[in-house]
């Protein structure tokens, strides 16, 4: 299937998607899903159109709010990214571990670097922060500058 | 005799000084008599803060800051930055270019490949492999010096191209080292497939079955060795490989001795390809030049490492600086598999099957140069705080002599034994 197929196929099942579909080249698909409607298009993406392998889970601070890139691919070929954007005081996304187990490790980036809430998450160790990093300190946040005690210094 | 099942599960803690790899990761694995019954993994040890570190730089520091995120895949990780920055910036590389950052890169999988074999050797206590291996992976090192300038970190890649360009000279030395690695790789594939007790240590151990590898998005080598034909030159192609011709190996065995017949067979079509690019490789400039600020953008760049996908995605703001890099290296994707492979195996079998993977976790946790802000591991109260009093970062010789004194507090002294190394020399 192609590039347009996989455009057109979501934006006939999903009217929300309409103009939120770019394909940025061969192989590359950008989608903005919205927040309350993200479950729905991403279990479709990977029980229906068979987006089974999920690359990586990428996190980045916009200044107002957080946005949430997951890149899942079919076979190794097209790679569709779903971008979800989330608020800025209260961030928090469902864990998609259910759907693909291997989500746990970047989902754990998220909590660590970010400080985004991930609801059902599997009890287990942080990653990649030590375990006596501070409460509260997220290292990828546009506002973060280096520990608080180094920046008193 | 006493009864298995009289004893609880017995815990033991393995790493985060790894006595079978070089680089810290910590296991904690659950064992009944020799089986491994349960295991988990805690990696983040080598977290340096690279992809914050990227935000404060210009897209040309970043790139050499993004090539030291390994020293065994530095050009993979280089190439895969720099393309993902010229897709936002709509750059598009020279033919000449292209051909000479596959060079390259298969240059680098010759040598990954065969350093890991030497290591698969080492943990299986046949060290003669690693001697061997590691001497003839000094003939393609020497070759990367030779056209790069460097061992290990090349600084071959550039926003727009390549730094350096091939000489007719350089070209028959490259050819004469591959007529010379391939034959020594055809000696290890003969060992490979009919030395019987490299077979018996291999077989069977490590197994990660083709719905497990799906499920568990494996890649790289360790996909491909449980049947999934599944290679970014191929699939997704970038730099020259849509132009060149080669074989994705895959074997269905599923095991350790699978992944090693896999990078033997990517070591063979390695050679191939090198001789295809020095035979194909176009005229032409090698670089063009680019603006230093990026246009507000995005992408996100594939490139197939020894290990396997690297995937890098960039998100430029239009000024110098990217906002957003992140890395996502093969050994996070293939990392999540080992504890599915040790299940019920044996405690003597972890070594070679965490080898297997290839693992590198400097790759991995990315993400410290010790400096006054910040980035001292909270451990070390006593660095940080002399870090923290200076403006700076830590000169080697403070770091040198901070050593001696810890150990002397320790009541080790080297100093004696110190003079009489400098009188014997």
């Amino acid at each position: 299937m192609s590039e347009e197929k996989i455009k057109q196929e979501l934006e006939d099942k999903f009217s929300y998607l309409k103009d939120t579909v770019t394909i940025a080249r061969k192989g590359r698909i950008f989608v903005q899903v919205p927040l309350d409607k993200f479950s729905e298009v991403f279990v479709y993406v990977v029980k229906q159109m068979r987006f089974l392998a999920l690359s990586a889970i990428t996190g980045l601070d916009r200044g107002d709010g957080f946005e949430v890139i997951y890149h899942l691919n079919r076979e190794g070929r097209v790679l569709l990214n779903l971008s979800v954007r989330l608020n800025k005081e209260n961030p928090e996304v469902n864990s998609v571990t259910a759907y693909c187990p291997s989500a746990d490790i970047y989902e754990r980036e998220l909590m660590d670097l970010f400080g985004i809430k991930v609801n059902g998450i599997a009890p287990g160790h942080r990653y990649p922060l030590t375990d006596d990093w501070p409460e509260g300190e997220y290292p990828l946040r546009k506002d973060w500058k280096g520990h608080k005690e180094a920046q008193n210094a | 005799m006493h009864d298995l099942h009289d004893f609880e599960d017995v815990k033991i803690p393995i790493g985060p000084q790894h006595p079978a790899l070089k680089e810290p990761e910590s296991f904690l694995i659950s064992l009944r008599g020799e089986k491994i019954t349960a295991s988990s993994v805690r990696l983040g040890y080598n977290h340096r803060g690279i992809e914050k570190a990227c935000e404060e730089r210009t897209y040309t520091q970043g790139l050499y800051l993004i090539e030291r995120i390994c020293g065994i895949c530095s050009h993979s990780h280089s190439t895969c930055f720099v393309q993902a920055v010229e897709e936002i910036a709509g750059i598009e590389v020279t033919a000449r270019a292209k051909y000479l950052r596959t060079l390259i890169g298969e240059l680098e999988r010759i040598h990954s490949h065969l350093l890991w074999l030497g290591v698969a050797g080492h943990e299986i206590g046949f060290d003669t492999l690693l001697m061997y291996t590691w001497r003839d992976r000094e003939v393609v090192m020497d070759l990367l010096a030779t056209l790069t300038g460097n061992r290990v970190n090349y600084g071959i890649n550039t926003v727009g191209g390549v730094r350096r360009d091939i000489s007719s000279k350089q070209k028959e030395e490259v050819l004469k080292a591959i007529d010379i690695l391939e034959e020594r790789t055809k000696y290890y594939i003969d060992l490979a497939k009919g030395e019987t007790t490299l077979i018996k240590r291999l077989q069977g151990v490590g197994v990660l079955s083709h719905e497990d590898a799906e499920k568990l998005d494996a890649v790289g080598p360790t996909a491909r060795a449980s049947g999934i034909e599944r290679d970014v030159r191929k699939d997704d192609p970038y730099a020259a490989y849509g132009e060149l011709d080669f074989k994705v190996i895959s074997v269905n065995s599923c095991d350790v001795y699978g992944r090693t017949l896999v990078r033997l067979g990517e070591l063979m079509e390695s050679f191939s390809l090198v001789r295809q690019i020095i035979r194909k490789i176009p005229d032409g400039p090698i670089l063009i030049k680019s603006s230093r600020k990026i246009p507000a953008g995005e992408a996100v760049s594939r490139y197939e490492a020894p290990r396997g996908e690297d995937l890098h995605y960039v998100r430029a703001n239009g000024t110098e600086k990217p906002d957003r890099v992140k890395v996502r290296a093969p050994t996070l994707a293939n990392i999540q598999s080992v504890s599915k492979m040790l299940e019920d195996r044996y405690l003597a079998d972890m070594p070679i099957v965490i080898a297997a993977i290839d693992p590198c976790f400097s790759c991995t946790d990315r993400l410290v140069a010790i400096h006054s802000h910040g980035d001292i591991p909270r451990a070390n109260k006593e660095l940080r705080g002399y870090a923290l009093a200076g403006k700076n970062t830590i000169v080697w010789e403070t770091l040198r002599l901070k050593g001696i004194e810890w150990y002397k507090n320790r009541g080790i002294d080297f100093t004696s034994l110190n003079e009489k190394l400098t009188k014997l020399l």
